[in-house]
This record gives structure tokens, C-alpha cells and sequence, in this order.
């Protein structure tokens, strides 16, 4: 019987907004990136022109997850199962931070 | 009338099958974790980059007047500079530029065919597949000239002392990279380029490979006989994860 519905699949008209969404997000994206090149060029180089970039990443990360993967849109559970182990990476960047700073003492 | 459904469901109970955990398909699910790992993965690569860069001396002058040595870490604005067809320029960062903005384009049609496929338009699915497809082969062509541009290096080179693959001490002019010296910085500069650049650029090879997939099975009706395009929504969320992590490799490789 199955192949009686094949090509059957109706096709529902395009949601203006859903696709407008879509275009403000990519918007967005293309707009920090600009941002943080300017930001490279303009801002003398340190640590808050660092801590600037690595936030406008965070920011762009939390789009692409958010609008494009629709994480947002899954159940709690299995956003936070995603999300929550993301935590053990605080702890690899303070051990490796400080493992490169005392290589560093210990070579120069 | 849908009471005694729910009836044999309840008496089935939560691990007697027929649910869906997390609400989510099979297929969905164990694509969320595999990428998972990979975020693992690939954030320990660049918090090695991190590490390895701070246990080197960093460059303290000018940034206009920075000069390449193997004694501190390079200004990545001053060593990605080049840009196809203009010999010699000073074009900082405007190459890699380019890239991000092809990948995160072919990010926005990859998300556009996905809502193409949840409203069943194929017509829609094909043509955002197909533009998809293009960017991520354009964005495979740029990172081969970016590579091919790195090892060869400037008609200059930089002379540098280092201790060569028979362990003696040399000093010479070196010209490009490669893995045990590099015109740029110290030699991890390098490895670490070609290890993180490179990795990323497989993750996109397979990404171009599985675009090719759905584009084809959705152009030849395969997903409309199957009634449903969930293939194109795995491959995006795949597609979606190599951007992301591009994103995270221009701040920390080109940025910072």
C-alpha cells in the first residue's frame, strides 16, 4: 500500500517570518564579525581587546546553537545534557592556562 | 477515543519502548552527542594552542614594526596577509575574512533548506542544498590556498637559527613552514596551524561529502518517498557545528 501515497507529501507554504528570522540572525552574525575585525585593527592588543573578542564569540556560539541547531526549541533535558557537561572545559582552560605559564617561567 | 491509547502506553511504561526519549528521534540524539565529543575535541586543541602560546615570550613592540623570529609568538594580522592574486601585498586578515563569511553563508542556506524540508517544499530543499554545497566547496578551495600560500611562504623568508631534523644547530634563511621550522614564529606555530586549520578543514571535507548526500537524495525524491527530510536536518546540525567551531578557531587563531 505504501507506495500508493509516494510523492504525496504536501507541501506547506512558506512562514515569511520564520524565514525573516532566519535572514536577521545571519544579519547578526555577519554584523559582530565586522565588529570584532574592526575591533582588531583599531584596539591597541591586550587583555581587553581579548576578553572583547572572546565574549563576541560567546555571543555568536550562543546564535548558531540557538537559531540554527534549535537547541533552544529541544526538551530541558537534553538541552541542559548538551549544555552542562560544557563545564568540565572551565576546568581544561585554568589547569592548561596555568600548565603553559610555568612552562613558560620554567623556559625563559 | 485517544484515552485508551494512552492507557496501554502508561501500562507499557517509560522503558517498555515505543517512546521517544528527549523528544527527540533517534538519529537527532546521537547526533547532538557525537558532536558533543567533538566539541571536546576540538576545544582541547585550542586550549592547547593557548597553553603553547603562553609559554612563549610574546611580541612586545609595534605591531606595524613586527619582525618573524622563533623567539616570540607571531601577530597572526602580520603573518595572514596575503590575499590570491596580489603578489607581495599587505592585506591583513582580509583572506580569512572572506572564508568566515562564505562558511557562515553557507551556515544561513544550510538552515534555510532545513525549514525548506519541515514544510516538505523539495523544490526549496534542492536549491539551498546546492547553495550550501557551493559555499562549502568554496570555503575547501580557499583553506587550500590559504594552506598552499603558509608552507610556501614570502619570496623574502626570514633567517632564523634552529636545530634541524639531524640535530644539528643551523642558521639560514627559512622560506613557508613546515613542521619543524617555519618562517613565522616558533615551530609550534606551525604544528599547530596545520594540526587545527587542518582538522577543522577534514570536518568540512566530510561536511561537503554528506551535503552532496542529501543534496542528491533530495533532488531524486528519496527523502519525499520517505516522507519526511530529516537527513538534511542531522547534515545541518553537523554543518551548523563546523561553522561553530570556525568561529571559534578565527577568534583564537587570527584574532587574538
Amino acid at each position: 500500500m505504501e507506495h500508493v501515497n509516494k510523492n504525496r507529501l504536501e507541501v506547506i507554504p512558506r512562514d515569511p517570518a520564520k524565514i525573516k528570522k532566519i535572514w536577521l540572525t545571519a544579519l547578526i552574525l555577519l554584523v559582530i564579525t565586522a565588529v570584532e575585525f574592526v575591533l582588531a585593527f583599531t584596539m591597541e592588543r591586550g587583555l581587553l581587546l581579548y576578553f572583547l573578542f572572546i565574549a563576541l564569540t560567546i555571543v555568536k556560539a550562543k546564535y548558531i546553537m540557538m537559531e540554527f541547531m534549535h537547541l533552544g526549541d529541544e526538551v530541558k533535558p537534553l538541552f541542559y545534557s548538551i549544555i552542562v557537561p560544557l563545564i568540565f572545559l572551565v576546568w581544561l582552560i585554568i589547569a592548561l592556562m596555568k600548565e603553559g605559564a610555568e612552562i613558560f617561567v620554567m623556559r625563559w | 477515543m485517544s484515552s485508551t491509547a494512552i492507557e496501554i502506553q502508561s501500562k507499557r511504561g517509560v522503558w517498555g519502548g515505543g517512546n521517544e526519549p528527549l523528544k527527540a528521534s533517534y538519529g537527532k540524539l546521537m547526533m547532538w552527542f557525537f558532536l558533543l565529543s567533538d566539541i571536546f575535541t576540538f576545544t582541547a586543541f585550542l586550549i592547547t594552542y593557548g597553553a603553547i602560546r603562553v609559554s612563549y615570550p610574546a611580541y612586545s613592540g609595534e605591531v606595524a614594526d613586527f619582525v618573524s623570529s622563533n623567539q616570540h609568538w607571531p601577530i597572526p594580522e602580520m603573518i595572514f596577509d596575503a590575499i590570491p592574486f596580489v603578489h607581495g601585498g599587505h592585506f591583513p586578515l582580509v583572506f580569512v575574512g572572506l572564508m568566515t563569511f562564505i562558511l557562515i553563508m553557507s551556515s544561513v542556506t544550510m538552515v534555510l533548506a532545513v525549514e525548506a524540508g519541515h514544510r516538505n517544499d523539495k523544490k526549496d530543499v534542492v536549491k539551498w542544498m546546492l547553495w550550501t554545497l557551493l559555499g562549502g566547496m568554496t570555503f575547501l578551495g580557499c583553506q587550500a590556498w590559504e594552506w598552499t600560500h603558509f608552507i610556501h611562504g614570502t619570496d623574502e623568508g626570514v633567517v632564523m637559527t634552529y636545530v634541524n631534523s639531524f640535530s644539528n644547530i643551523v642558521t639560514e634563511t627559512v622560506h613557508g613552514a613546515n613542521l619543524l621550522v617555519n618562517e613565522y614564529g616558533p615551530a609550534p606555530f606551525a604544528q599547530l596551524f596545520f594540526f587545527i586549520t587542518g582538522f577543522h578543514g577534514f570536518h568540512v571535507t566530510i561536511g561537503v561529502v554528506l551535503l552532496f548526500l542529501a543534496f542528491y537524495q533530495a533532488a531524486v525524491g528519496v527523502y519525499e518517498d520517505r516522507g519526511h527530510y530529516e537527513m538534511v536536518e542531522k547534515i545541518g546540525l553537523y554543518w551548523h557545528f563546523v561553522d561553530l567551531v570556525w568561529v571559534f578557531v578565527f577568534t583564537f587563531f587570527y584574532l587574538i
